[in-house]
C-alpha cells in the first residue's frame, strides 16, 4: 500500500533525527515494541522520559548551585540521566552526559557547568523535535500508524 | 500482547516465566515491562529495591527470576542481589548502562547470573529463562550429591536435628553453600528434570519425617529393609519410592560412616557420634549437628545469620531432656548459624550450627555441659545460656541488618558459673572467636536488660558496638572475622528490629515451640546459600574448630521480641563496643 504524504513526512522526519544523531537504534526498538496492545507506546515512553529527565536535570542544576564541589553526587545524578537517555536512544543528550561525567572525574567544575548547559540544550532540542514528530504521527491516525513499519 | 495469567502456566516453559523487574528509572521500567510481556513472561515491576525485597519476601514463590538495575537510590543493586540470592535463592540479572569490567565483575562476585548492558534489547531478555532452568538443574544435582555425601547427623542423634548436617569438614562449605532452600514440599527427582515445573517441590527430610523413616526401618528390621516396605509403613502421601530409596541409601552410608568414625572422632571439631540427646543435640534445631561434648564444653555458637529461623524445633522427643523450647526465630535473610562448640579445652565441636534451639531448662540440667546452643528464647535465661553472638554477615550491611549473633554457650570454665546463676543477671558471655584463646576471643556482653527500650539508635548502637569489636578482631587477623558478638537485650532485640531495616518476613513464627517445618527448611537451606568466610578463616580458631560456618541473620520479629523479653531477663547488654561499618573488614575477609 502506498504511503500517504503524511506518512512520508513522518518517515522523513525520523530519518533526519537519526541522521543528525539525535536518535539511535534504541528508538527503533521502541517502535518495534509498539503494537495493538499499546498503540501509543513510543509516545508514552518518550513522554515519561522527558518528565523524568527534567526532574533529574533539576537535581543536577541544584547540585551545581549548592554543592558544586560534590562531584560524586553530580556524577551520580548524571549517571542516572545517562541511563535514562539510553532508554529512548537520545544519542546526543547521552553523549553530552558522558562528557559531563568526564569533567566530574577531573573535578573540573567549569567544565561541568559548560557541559551541563549543553546537556540542557540538547535535551530541549530533542524534546521539541520529538513533539513535532508525534504531532505528525497523530495526524496520520491510528490505523495507519499501526500498519506503519518501524523505520 | 497480554500475558497469560499465572494459572495458565501449564503452557510450555518458559511461557509465563514470572519476572520481577526492579529499576528506579520509570522509563526503563516501562520498556522492560513491555519487552518481557512480548516474550510471554509474566512481569511485575518495581521502582524501589526495598519494596521489591518486601514483595519477594511476602510472596516467596511468586517469582522465578529477578532483573535489577545496579544503580538505585534506595539500595545498591548489588545488595539487593545478595539478599535475593541468599534469602530467596532466585536467579538475579543485573543491568546497567555502565559496562566496565570492574562493575560486571562485581556483579558476578555478588552472584548475578548475568549482567546486561543498557540499552537492553529484547532478544537479550528472551533468553533469561535459561538462568531459571540452569538453576533448577543445579539444584537437582546438588540434592543428589548432597544425599550421597552427607553425613546425616540426624540419624546419630536420632534427634530432631534437621535434615542435613554437614558434620564433615569445612571443605563442605561449597556444598553447604549450594544447599538449596528446602521447603517442606514434596519433591520427586523426576520433577526436577522437568523444567516446566518451575516451582520448587522437594522432599524435606524433616525431623518428623526422618523419625518416621527410622521407625519404619527399625520395625522392618534393618537387614530386611527395602524402600517399598519403608514407604508403605511410613504412609506419607506424596512420598515416592525414589525419595525413600535415596534417603535409605544415605542412611546406610551414614550408619556405616558412623561406625568408622566413631573411634576416629575427636573433639577437634567433629561432631561426635555419641551425641546424645542429653547433649542438647536434640534441641538443636541446628542445621548442622553440632556436637557438644558433654563435659565442660564450651560451646560457642556463632550465629551469623541473615535469617535464623530457629523455630524451636524441638519436638517432644527431647522434651524430657531439655524441655526445649524453640527457637530463635530469626528470620531475615538466610544465614548460617555458626555454632562453635569448643569443649573445655577449647575444642570446637560444632561443625555447623543451624539453628539453635532454645533449651528450656537446659542449662541447669546439663550443668556445664555444653551445648546449650539452644537458647531458650521463650524462656528466661535461667536455663539457657548462650549468649547470642551474632555474626554479621559481611555482605549485609546495616540495611539488611545482619546482625550476627553468636550464641555462645558458656563454654568457658569461668563462665560456667554463669549457668548457675542464671537467675541473676548474667552473664557475660563472651564469645570471641578469637584464636587467642577460647575466651579472649569472645566478645563479652553483658546484656543489659533494661537497656534498650530507649531509642532505636541506642540499641542499634549497642548492637553495633558488639560488632565493631569483632571487626576489630578481625582486623587483627583473628580468624573469626565474622564474629560480632552482639548480645541483645530484650529491648535490644526489639530494636534490632528497627535496626534491621529488613522487614520481618513471614518467617517468624510464634516462639511457642511450634515446629515449623518450613522454617526449618529455610533455615537449613540458608547456610548453603550463604557465602561465608571460608572455613579457613573461621577454622583458624584455635579453640574452636568449626567445620563449617553458618551464618544466621538475626532478624527481628515480633515473636522474637516477645521471646526476648523473657529471654533477656537479667542480661546485661554491654555497649562497649562500637559498631562501625564492618563491611569493609568483613569484605576483605570474606571476599579476599
Amino acid at each position: 500500500m502506498e504511503y500517504s504524504s503524511l506518512q512520508r513526512q513522518v518517515a522523513y522526519m525520523k530519518k533526519g533525527l537519526f541522521d543528525q544523531g539525535y536518535l539511535d537504534e534504541q528508538f527503533d526498538e521502541l517502535e518495534e515494541l509498539q503494537d495493538e496492545a499499546s498503540p501509543n507506546f513510543v509516545e508514552e515512553v518518550v513522554t515519561l522520559f522527558f518528565r523524568d529527565s527534567s526532574r533529574l536535570m533539576a537535581n543536577i542544576e541544584q547540585a551545581l548551585e549548592r554543592c558544586p564541589q560534590d562531584f560524586r553526587r553530580l556524577d551520580s545524578y548524571m549517571h542516572q540521566l545517562k541511563g535514562s537517555t539510553s532508554s529512548i536512544g537520545a544519542l546526543r543528550v547521552k553523549n553530552e552526559c558522558t562528557k559531563f561525567r568526564e569533567y566530574c572525574d577531573q573535578e573540573h567544575l567549569d567544565g561541568c557547568q559548560r557541559s551541563f548547559q549543553k546537556v540542557k540544550r540538547e535535551h530541549a532540542v530533542l524534546k521539541q523535535k520529538l513533539e513535532s514528530y508525534f504531532q505528525l504521527l497523530r495526524q496520520i491516525g491510528p490505523t495507519e500508524r499501526a500498519t506503519r513499519s518501524g523505520s | 500482547m497480554a500475558n497469560p495469567p499465572a494459572s495458565t502456566r501449564t503452557e510450555a516453559f518458559p511461557v509465563g516465566l514470572r519476572v520481577l523487574v526492579v529499576d528506579d528509572d520509570p522509563t526503563w521500567l516501562k520498556i522492560l515491562e513491555k519487552m518481557l510481556r512480548k516474550c510471554s513472561y509474566e512481569v511485575t515491576t518495581c521502582g524501589l529495591a526495598r519494596v521489591a525485597l518486601e514483595m519477594l519476601r511476602e510472596r516467596k514463590d511468586h517469582f522465578d527470576i529477578v532483573i535489577s538495575d545496579v544503580n538505585m537510590p534506595d539500595m545498591d543493586g548489588f545488595k539487593l542481589l545478595e539478599h535475593v540470592g541468599l534469602e530467596m535463592d532466585l536467579p538475579v540479572i543485573m543491568m546497567s548502562i555502565d559496562g566496565e569490567t570492574s562493575r560486571v565483575m562485581k556483579g558476578v562476585q555478588h552472584g548475578a547470573c548475568d549482567y546486561l548492558l543498557k540499552p537492553v534489547r529484547m532478544k537479550e531478555l528472551r533468553n533469561i529463562w535459561q538462568h531459571v532452568y540452569r538453576k533448577k538443574m543445579h539444584e537437582v544435582k546438588e540434592i543428589e550429591g548432597h544425599y550421597i555425601n552427607e553425613d546425616i547427623q540426624i540419624m546419630k542423634i536420632g534427634s530432631d536435628d534437621f535434615e542435613d548436617r554437614h558434620v564433615s569438614s569445612g571443605a563442605d562449605i561449597n556444598y553447604v553453600r549450594k544447599r538449596k532452600d528446602v521447603d517442606n514440599k514434596e519433591h520427586s527427582d523426576q520433577e526436577f528434570s522437568d523444567p516446566a515445573t518451575v516451582k520448587k517441590a522437594r522432599v524435606v527430610w524433616s525431623v518428623d519425617l526422618h523419625q518416621k523413616f527410622v521407625n519404619a526401618v527399625n520395625q522392618i528390621g534393618f537387614d530386611k529393609v527395602g524402600p517399598k516396605k519403608i514407604l508403605d509403613l511410613m504412609n506419607i502421601p506424596g512420598l515416592t519410592r525414589e525419595n525413600v530409596a535415596s534417603h535409605l541409601q544415605k542412611y546406610r552410608l551414614y550408619l556405616s560412616r558412623l561406625q568408622k568414625q566413631n573411634e576416629g572422632r575427636t573433639s577437634s571439631g567433629n561432631l561426635q557420634s555419641d551425641f546424645s540427646s542429653k547433649d542438647v543435640a536434640g534441641n538443636f534445631d541446628v542445621l548442622s549437628s553440632t556436637q557438644m561434648q558433654p563435659s565442660g564444653v564450651s560451646s560457642k555458637f556463632i550465629c551469623t545469620g541473615q535469617k535464623i529461623q530457629a523455630q524451636g524445633i524441638i519436638p517432644d522427643d527431647h522434651a524430657d531432656d531439655f524441655k526445649s523450647s524453640l527457637s530463635l526465630q530469626v528470620t531475615g535473610s538466610k544465614q548460617a548459624l555458626v555454632g562453635d562448640i569448643p569443649d573445655s579445652q577449647g575444642v570446637i565441636s560444632v561443625s555447623r550450627l543451624g539453628i539453635l534451639l532454645p533449651f528450656k531448662d537446659m542449662i541447669p540440667d546439663a550443668g556445664k555441659k555444653s551445648l546449650e546452643p539452644a537458647i531458650s528464647r521463650n524462656q528466661s535465661w535461667s536455663g539457657s545460656i548462650p549468649v547470642m553472638q551474632f555474626m554479621q554477615h559481611p555482605r549485609h550491611d546495616h540495611e539488611c541488618c545482619c546482625l550476627i549473633e553468636a550464641y555462645s554457650c558458656l563454654p568457658k570454665p569461668d563462665q560456667e558459673q554463669v549457668f548457675d546463676h542464671f537467675d541473676t543477671p548474667p552473664s557475660v558471655i563472651s564469645n570471641t572467636c578469637n584464636t587467642e584463646n577460647d575466651i579472649s576471643g569472645l566478645l563479652e556482653f553483658k546484656l543489659v536488660h533494661t537497656n534498650h527500650r530507649s531509642s532505636d539508635t541506642k540499641t542499634a548502637s549497642q548492637l553495633s558496638c558488639m560488632t565493631d569489636t569483632t571487626s576489630a578482631q578481625v582486623d587483627s587477623g583473628s580468624s573469626n572475622t565474622q564474629d560480632y558478638g552482639v548480645a541483645f537485650g530484650i529491648d535490644g532485640l526489639t530494636n534490632i528490629k528497627d535496626y534491621y531495616h529488613t522487614q520481618t518476613s513471614s518467617y517468624l513464627t510464634p516462639p511457642s515451640g511450634e515446629l515449623s517445618l518450613k522454617n526449618e527448611t529455610d533455615l537449613v537451606s540458608s547456610p548453603e546459600d550463604l557465602q561465608f568466610c571460608s572455613p579457613q578463616g573461621i577454622g583458624s580458631f584455635e579453640n574452636v574448630g568449626f567445620n563449617s560456618m553458618e551464618i544466621f541473620q538475626y532478624d527481628d520479629s515480633t515473636s522474637v521480641t516477645e521471646v526476648h523479653s523473657n529471654w533477656y531477663d537479667g542480661l546485661e547488654f554491654n555497649s562497649d563496643y562500637l559498631y562501625d561499618s564492618v563491611d569493609p573488614v568483613i569484605d576483605e575477609c570474606l571476599f579476599a
